[in-house]
């Protein structure tokens, strides 16, 4: 049931001209970025080798790439998000789900898988760049997946947040907007300095960007992913309480 | 014997703002349920509770005897409704939306198509399956919507003002298709239209401000009947009240009478043979079928009763 209602939602995303520009927009600003640093790279080579341990491709061009894109799905993903659940509450369409034999729990599961498949196919695609390489040179594949890994459980992350803030409206418009400032407060907590020790030590730990880094580098820490995995759930929980909310309160 | 559909003393609150006050539906086989009010009486919240969008303040719901808010899957399944706006996605063409609506009520494979072929045949859009909901007209939507609403062959179809909006001839389409349903499902029907319930509905419930102030089960057949007529001058009103079997006669205009008869004996020839004799020159005899808007007007305190008449009179 959880799989009928993610494929629809894939399905309707892929009607709708939005997801098609995305895909296309954020594969051309990639590949941009990925020729730039591989030329960069190329120029740079002589110098590198004469180093002891020098930095392959997979870190000077693939993690880099990883975390540009990251940075830019922050803006983006809040898009994707954005008519998740407004707009079905807008146009009153969620009275078709909510009168069906499923639980809110398969509702949210399911809207949340639906972009989360959207999402694979844009990491999928992304990862093509550097796979790209391959017949010319030897990949880290190792650095590679993880990184991979890393980049899609930061957008995991992201769309739960973008599903729960297109919970709390009916305006899309307020759901994109809210969701992209939430994301970047969380975001920008990596760079906060000021505090005791012990206090930036825990608004560092609470930042995105603080566990996407490890991952980039190669190194799956279970914190890392346990962090992720807490974040998503905790706002699919919380989406779910809204609707639940929403039908006590009307 | 358990009912179909039981709904005790429901209540639900917006706020202070009591919207639904201890309402109690029942619904039996065979039964198409008028759930008549004028706007705002609280019958979309009704529905909306009945059909598990809204979770009551109080009281419960057992549909087949499964309670909604205990055992919401399977009392579901046995449900179907339809919302004052239809649950369309309008990006869908009709075939894509009900595949989707059929496997969300857990119809599987090769039976998908054999109900989504059913569902349009008998809301009659075969011929439209792949165009999209969007481009269809407002009639075809909610069409759609009821569509999705059969579609698993539920036992209780709940339909919220299922004619509002759309033209004459729709309207007439869509009161066929209520009566048909009503054959094999339970129906509960809310509208502010009057005709519509006598149309199409045979048990009435009337709701005003968020009470159940009528219920025909418990009222027993009328006492009284009505006759309409029409005289071409005002006439001496104790004269007609000789007549035995008449109870009281109302002047409407001038010469125009609403003859109130007990519901056992019928005056009509009575009275056509007294106008005769008295030369009163009798233009019109008609039995009058008003008692439901004599008494809805009445529950209601008649300021809607305007427009009541309007739109029957549209309707009709």
């Amino acid at each position: 049931m959880i799989i009928s209602i993610a494929l629809l939602e894939l399905r309707r995303m892929m009607l709708s001209p939005l997801a098609w520009v995305i895909l296309a927009l954020i594969q051309f600003l990639t590949a941009l970025q990925f020729l730039n640093s591989l030329e960069e790279f190329m120029l740079n080579q002589p110098r590198l080798a004469a180093l002891e341990n020098p930095p392959g491709v997979s870190d000077w061009v693939v993690a880099p790439l990883f975390a540009d894109v990251a940075f830019m799905l922050l803006m983006v993903v809040p898009v994707i998000s954005m008519r998740s659940l407004s707009v079905e509450q807008r146009d009153k369409t969620i009275t078709l789900l909510m009168t069906s034999p499923v639980s809110m729990t398969e509702i949210v599961l399911g809207k949340y898988l639906g972009m989360l498949f959207f999402l694979a196919i844009m990491v999928g695609m992304i990862c093509l760049m550097p796979l790209s390489l391959m017949p010319g040179t030897t990949l880290d594949t190792g650095k590679l997946i993880t990184g991979a890994l890393g980049l899609f459980m930061m957008l995991s992350a992201f769309t739960a947040a973008g599903l729960f803030i297109s919970s709390l409206t009916r305006s899309p418009a307020v759901a994109a907007v809210a969701s992209f400032f939430l994301l970047f407060a969380l975001w920008l907590m990596f760079w906060i300095n000021s505090g005791g020790e012990l206090v930036r030590t825990m608004i560092e730990h609470l930042s995105l960007l603080h566990h996407f880094v490890p991952l980039l580098k190669g190194s799956i820490n279970t914190a890392d992913i346990v962090y992720f995995v807490v974040f998503a759930t905790t706002f699919v929980v919380l989406t779910i309480r809204r609707l639940d909310m929403q039908r006590l309160q009307g | 014997m358990t009912e179909l559909l039981q709904a005790t003393s429901l209540t639900r609150y917006y706020g202070e703002y009591r919207a639904v006050d201890n309402v109690s539906l029942t619904l039996n086989a065979g039964d198409i349920l008028g759930l008549l009010g004028p706007n705002g009486a609280g019958k979309t919240t009704t529905m909306s509770m009945l059909t598990g969008n809204l979770s009551p303040s109080r009281g419960e719901i057992l549909i087949k005897g499964c309670d909604l808010a205990d055992d919401p899957r399977q009392a579901k399944q046995s449900l179907g409704y339809l919302p004052e706006q239809p649950p369309v996605y309008r990006d869908l063409t009709v075939n894509e939306f009900l595949r989707y609506a059929a496997r969300l009520r857990n119809i599987r494979g090769k039976a998908i198509a054999a109900a989504v072929s059913k569902a349009c045949k008998r809301t009659g859009l075969s011929e439209v399956t792949d165009r999209l909901i969007g481009n269809l007209s407002k009639g075809y939507q909610q069409r759609v919507g009821i569509a999705q609403a059969i579609i698993h062959e539920p036992d209780v179809i709940i339909l919220d003002e299922p004619t509002v909006g759309l033209d004459p001839i729709q309207i007439r389409e869509i009161r066929d298709l209520i009566r048909e349903l009503g054959t094999r499902h339970r129906v509960v029907l809310s509208t502010h239209i009057l005709p519509e319930v006598q149309a199409v509905c045979n048990r009435v419930n009337i709701m005003h401000m968020g009470r159940i102030v009528y219920d025909d089960a418990d009222s027993e057949t009328p006492e009284y009947k009505q006759l309409i007529v029409q005289f071409g001058r005002d006439i001496d009103v104790h004269t007609l009240l000789a007549l035995s079997s008449i109870s009281n006669v109302i002047r409407q205009e001038s010469g125009r009478y609403l003859i109130q008869h007990h519901a056992d004996s019928n005056p009509a020839n009575a009275i056509a043979t007294m106008a005769v004799e008295q030369q009163w020159g009798l233009s019109e005899l008609t039995p009058s079928e008003m008692g439901l808007e004599h008494i809805f007007v009445s529950l209601t305190q008649g300021e809607q009763s305007n427009d009541t008449r309007q739109d029957g009179d549209q309707a009709a």
